[in-house]
């Protein structure tokens, strides 16, 4: 009986699983106060130079991927279409397991995540899990007012 | 290797039938679909993700049915999400060996929800811990 009732449960659970990942995947959050590290300077500067490049002229969008990660590729797909569309607007692919110091110190759980940074290089939106072209689009504009 | 990204969701499909069978049916048969299926991640974890009866039973009388693939995903997500359940298939039948009965139900629906979860919307649960044990495995070492 008791197997009955963890069936149960989790059948419940995926569904919850479901539409938390739904609604959380690829949603741009502001990075205001909470998103800069402490490790970090004041202004939330991510280090570009570090990775040998140089901020995008309106916006730097940055992409943590690994290997093991199969909706990384049309995160880049999305990523690469927004540089396009958008003038003056930089993608850096960084491999996560290559620079897990980056990792620990922006607090990086999941790839794909997408950081939003803007011209001076400073982080201003991040979203994990694999975003739209739109919820791309409407972050960049944002990092751009 | 690249593998056709519908045969882990059916694979997984499958896996979810089977874990659940095992939450329903009384011991020894409960530990016994558990081996099973621990086998079957084992060979998906070891040998190759293509190695499993549920990735032949794609290839053969799945696949065949159905147009050529629109893009192509790489093996290593899958084979390593097959590590993840392997892991906690073991610790469910070393639960319900023990009489840890609690364990062995929590391990195997976590298993169950991770399955279901691949199946129906391709969330991997097992991929997406794979830069968090890396994290973790460095930060210990």
């Amino acid at each position: 009986m008791t197997g009955w009732w963890v069936l149960a449960a989790a059948l419940v659970a995926t569904f919850l699983v479901a539409f938390a990942a739904r609604a959380v995947n690829g949603r741009f959050r502001s990075t205001g106060s909470d998103g800069v590290p402490a490790t970090e300077d004041a202004e939330g500067r991510f280090d570009l130079g570090a990775l040998g490049r140089r901020p995008g002229e309106t916006a730097t969008l940055v992409q943590f991927s690994s290997a093991f990660c199969q909706p990384c590729r049309a995160t880049r797909a999305v990523l690469a279409q927004v540089a396009e569309l958008v003038p003056g607007v930089e993608v850096v692919e960084v491999d996560a397991e290559a620079h897990l110091e980056l990792v620990r110190e922006w607090g990086v759980l999941r790839t794909p995540t997408v950081f939003v940074l803007d011209s001076s290089g400073r982080l201003v939106r991040r979203a994990s899990g694999a975003p739209s072209r739109d919820q791309v689009l409407a972050a960049v504009a944002e990092a751009i007012e | 290797m690249q593998v056709d990204p519908r045969g882990p969701r059916v694979a997984a499909a499958l896996t979810a039938a089977v874990l659940a069978v095992a939450l329903v049916v009384p011991s020894p048969a409960r530990e016994i679909v558990l081996a099973v299926q621990a086998v079957v991640f084992a060979l998906g974890a070891f040998v190759g993700v293509g190695a499993t009866p549920y990735a032949q039973l794609f290839a053969r009388v799945v696949r065949p049915r159905l147009a050529a693939p629109t893009e192509w995903e790489d093996a290593r997500p899958p084979q390593f999400a097959q590590l993840v359940g392997l892991i906690f298939v073991v610790v469910a039948i070393a639960g319900f060996l023990t009489g840890i009965t609690v364990l062995g139900f929590v391990a195997t629906a976590a298993a169950l929800v991770a399955a279901l979860l691949n199946a129906a919307i391709g969330l991997c649960l097992g991929c997406e811990l794979y830069l968090i044990t890396r994290r973790l495995a460095t930060s210990l070492a």
